[in-house]
């Protein structure tokens, strides 16, 4: 058993409901307790759909159990097919039904429904959402493009005359930006020459999914949803797949290098993007003050790996921290934490980042929706980068991450949280101005910025330590343990004068200062002794 | 019975009308889902899911947005191991138990909470409270069932009251009280302790306690006022102990308020002129605040989809005060003895159904094209959509609604997407 508080990832049979939700005519077909419909709402209310999810639940109860529960799903897979008349379907259990073994691909498939019926083995005790995604997606791209497939020996199947065509996979229901980052990245691909076969699973009905194996190529957006397809499909079809994430200026001029070079057409056209504004914001000079801020990078690896590199080679960031929750993908989130010179955080354990961010006292966090809580509580600036999602993560305007547009965008929601250049110089002037503290927040911002808020103590306190302000390390919360240096009233007032957002690391970068040279005391020596050392 | 309790102006009411009982899928949360508003309402309990993933990720994605403080319930997730045999999942959940005692020592008392999966492979929650029990001296660690295939949304609240019966400490033979059972918000309990107070009744205790020390004593003396619909089970349980329930309507709108109070009054023996002097002034500004939305929801027709056991108090507040329209009125379980005073007040040409067929009742939500649809999140928008105005039953179990003060909230909640319809003019 596993003590969870937050979950990054649902259960598979989530992850395939978002492949079923973002097609047109697939039902989903799932043996599940009174309950398991809360999965509806997540669609409906979190992405605003305006359809229900193409969901039958069989709704068992505990009386149903050990009697009919295998009748109550064959019954529900006849109703479901009547009245929705998909043109394929895929069937499967939640963790509840997976433990009563009513074996759901049998018993649909003894059915004899007039349309193609996949069966989903999704071991829900061991693997996570996006996983189920990813399976769901392989299922049915296997199921519906198989029989297509030219016997051993035999060479592609002959290709309709035209210009290079390709697939996009990946895009599913509840996915990060993917409605807008698929209209991005085929008006990229259009401007190089190139056809969009298929957008797959979102928005592509059955019969689009079944014509996958004609296109030249595949371009996978999302590898945690469409890597174990787009490979399925290189090694039956021959058809190449991309690799490169276009997410940043320098991975969409790679990504469209690869491309270029998968579909034999000139790159110098999409190169040459006007409206590719990120590059002249980051190199024009009101952006100094972005130099060197201090940023913790945590989502899905794809996402965050992404991030990282955008960060630190187009904003000019110092990388703090690099994680991912999808331990799957956690090679790549490894080599780029190496390349960044910072430690790799794999885990889905919100309590672990959460203290992980704490311990690297950013001034930016780049995350999921989990970390922006993490950050509120914090008191720190943050920007939302990647899946989990919330309502405000599907905006009403064209937000895409990938792509030039993906680009410009990156830059204002990454900069937007943070307190601008010459505001931040006259924070760290005048401190005790009553209106203008940097403990208001960003004047932009309205001063809204909520109040770092304390966690409960973690062990029983005297009632008086409970009214200590819990301030990013602002003053010490628990009495210095024997050996650790001391500060001096006079050296913790001159702290209390550096800004907010840079206290904390200034605090810390003294205290370890203060035990590399056996200082008992800190003093305000100390203090500017060690801001000489380590600079800012 | 009184005034306020006679069922004459609602000629027979429904109390004999054949309800559509049906079968199917049901578009409802489990009883998982009340630890939203408990685990606020107690405030030194925990809630220990001994749950999977999907339901870490119901508690996630039910309560809408993660609240920022750490909150007081998690889940012991079960992974392979544990169902593979390859741990002893008893041994397991003491670890985790003892993991969040030990993270928050300020909890008094823990609640096992089952789920679907718990139950299917028959992990007794019960020994394991027990033994808990024993290994942590300064904690009650009590267990029920919020699983999905026992409970039905609200049913979660009375299953975890049901638990807490046991627990209650015996009160003298000789004293009678008052006991207020089902949750309210801290805000509507307060004033019904100044009603009462000023009627004279009391002692009155609460269940839910906002504390766990506070637990209230009950005995052969205790008379009990259900606050909430959704308690057969705790209210089975109470008569257990020797309490006696006091029938009446549910607290809700001008006219329910007045008849609960009036149904402890009539108990206590309250002088009726007392009665009439403490509750006019607000009972009047019920009747004000409800007064106003009045225009907006008389002669519109409402169909309600089964949610929270609400449905038929709520329901009866429309019709009698507000002069709505009822078409169909769903509702997960239907609990004769408890709706006693509620049922005689429904008109006799309303459907009343219980269960759930989803796609049946869409068909005949569709059929009817009520002015307005109370239902889940999962079926707000997609109506929407097709051009039916709705309201989420789930705000109706997390907003203030009982009591005169909340009269006017509660009308306010029905009228509120009508009169959003009215003023939008984007196409």
């Amino acid at each position: 058993m596993k003590l969870t508080v937050w979950t990054y990832e649902g259960p598979p049979h989530v992850g395939a409901m978002r492949i079923a939700t973002a097609m047109k005519d697939l039902h989903y077909v799932l043996h599940a307790p009174q309950g398991d419909t809360y999965a509806d709402l997540l669609f409906t209310m979190i992405e605003r759909r305006d359809h229900r999810p193409p969901v039958t639940y069989t709704t068992f109860q505990a009386r149903d159990l050990g009697s009919d529960t295998a009748e109550l799903f064959k019954d529900a897979a006849q109703d479901a097919y009547a009245r929705f008349k998909p043109a394929a379907m895929i069937v499967g259990a939640s963790c509840t039904a997976e433990l009563i073994q009513d074996d759901p691909g049998g018993l649909a498939a003894a059915l004899g429904l007039p349309c193609p019926v996949l069966p989903l083995e999704l071991p829900s005790y061991m693997k996570k959402e996006n996983w189920g995604a990813a399976h769901t997606f392989y299922q049915l791209v296997r199921g519906l493009n198989n029989a297509h497939a030219p016997a051993p020996g035999e060479d592609k199947v002959e290709r309709k005359p035209g210009p290079p065509r390709c697939n996009i996979l990946g895009a599913t229901a509840l996915g990060f930006r993917h409605r807008d980052d698929v209209k991005e990245i085929t008006a990229l691909l259009n401007r190089m020459g190139i056809e969009v076969s298929v957008a797959a699973p979102l928005g592509a009905t059955v019969a689009d999914v079944a014509r996958l194996h004609e296109a030249d190529f595949n371009v996978v957006l999302y590898p945690e949803i469409a890597d174990e397809a787009a490979r399925w499909l290189e090694r039956t079809f021959k058809q190449p797949r991309t690799t490169v994430i276009p997410i940043g200026v320098g991975a969409t001029r790679d990504f469209i290098a690869e491309v270029a070079d998968i579909a034999g057409v000139d790159p110098a056209k999409a190169l040459n993007d006007r409206d590719l504004r990120l590059p002249w914001w980051s190199k024009s000079v009101d952006s100094n003050y972005l130099t060197g801020k201090r940023v913790f990078v945590f989502g899905d690896a794809t996402h965050a790996v992404a991030a990282a590199r955008v960060a630190v080679e187009e904003m000019g960031f110092k990388l703090v921290g690099l994680g991912a929750y999808n331990r799957e993908f956690a090679r790549e989130v490894r080599a780029a934490a190496e390349k960044y010179g910072v430690e790799p955080l794999i885990t889905d354990d919100y309590l672990e980042v959460e203290a992980a961010i704490e311990a690297a006292n950013p001034e930016l966090v780049l995350g999921s929706q989990m970390e922006r809580h993490i950050a509120k509580r914090l008191g720190i600036g943050c920007s939302v980068i990647s899946a989990p999602v919330h309502v405000e993560d599907f905006p009403a305007r064209y937000a895409p991450q990938m792509g030039a547009e993906g680009a410009n965008v990156l830059f204002d929601t990454w900069v937007h949280p943070l307190v601008m250049g010459l505001e931040e110089h006259l924070l760290g002037m005048f401190r005790e101005d009553f209106e203008f503290s940097d403990e208001a927040g960003p004047s932009h911002l309205g001063g809204h910025r909520p109040a770092p808020q304390p966690r409960p103590q973690a062990a029983p306190q005297p009632a008086h330590a409970e009214a200590e302000p819990a301030l990013a390390g602002a003053e010490p919360s628990q009495p210095a343990a024997a050996g650790d240096p001391v500060w001096s009233d006079d050296a913790m007032a001159e702290l209390k004068k550096i800004p907010f957002f840079v206290r904390g690391k200034a605090r810390r970068n003294t205290e370890n200062y203060a035990a590399q040279n056996g200082a008992q005391t800190i003093t305000v020596d100390t203090l500017y002794d060690a801001k000489a050392h380590f600079g800012r | 019975m009184t005034a306020a309790l006679a069922p004459s102006e609602t000629e027979a009411g429904c109390t004999e009308t054949e309800v559509l009982r049906e079968r199917g899928q049901r578009e409802v949360f489990c009883g998982l889902t009340g630890i939203v508003w408990l685990h606020r309402k107690i405030q030194d309990a925990f809630f220990l899911i001994v749950g999977s993933r999907t339901c870490a990720h119901l508690m996630q994605s039910a309560a809408g947005v993660m609240i920022f403080a750490e909150p007081r319930f998690a889940t012991a997730i079960i992974e392979e191991r544990d169902l593979a045999g390859m741990a002893d999942a008893n041994e397991e959940l003491d670890r985790v138990a003892a993991q969040v005692l030990a993270r928050r020592p300020d909890i008094k008392t823990l609640f096992l909470v089952g789920s679907c999966p718990s139950e299917v492979i028959k992990l007794d929650l019960s020994r394991a409270a027990a033994r808990l029990n024993q290994q942590h001296e300064n904690v009650r660690v009590l267990n029920y069932s919020g699983s999905g295939i026992e409970t039905t949304f609200t049913e979660g609240e009375d299953t975890c009251l049901e638990a807490l019966v046991p627990e209650l400490p015996a009160a003298p033979e000789t004293e009678t009280s008052l006991l207020v059972v089902g949750a309210l918000a801290d805000v509507v309990e307060d004033q019904f302790v100044r009603l009462f107070d000023q009627l004279g009744i009391g002692p009155v205790r609460f269940l839910p306690a906002r504390r766990s020390e506070e637990l209230p004593a009950i005995g052969a003396g205790t008379r009990y006022l259900l606050a909430q619909p959704f308690l057969g089970r705790t209210g089975a349980a109470l008569d257990g102990r020797g309490a006696k329930r006091i029938s009446a309507p549910f607290p809700l709108g001008a006219k329910g308020s007045e008849a609960w109070l009036k149904a402890a009054a009539d108990v206590w023996g309250v002088d009726e002129a007392l009665f009439e002097t403490v509750i006019a002034a607000p009972r009047a500004r019920a009747q004000r605040a409800m007064e106003r939305y009045k225009d907006t929801l008389s002669g519109k027709r409402i169909f309600f989809f089964p949610d929270s056991q609400l449905e038929i108090p709520l329901a009866r507040v429309l019709h009698e005060e507000l002069g709505m329209q009822l078409t169909e009125v769903g509702t997960p379980y239907l609990h004769r003895g408890h709706l006693d005073c509620e049922l005689p007040r429904l008109p006799s040409t309303v459907r009343l159904s219980e269960g759930q067929h989803v796609d049946r009742q869409l068909d005949r939500c569709r059929d009817i094209r009520p002015d307005l649809t109370v239902c889940g999140l999962g079926l707000a928008n997609p109506l929407e959509a097709e051009g039916l105005s709705t309201k989420w039953a789930i705000e109706l179990v997390f907003t203030p609604l009982q009591g005169f003060e909340q009269a006017g909230d509660l009308a306010e909640l029905f009228a509120r997407p009508l009169m959003r319809r009215d003023i939008l003019r984007v196409g």
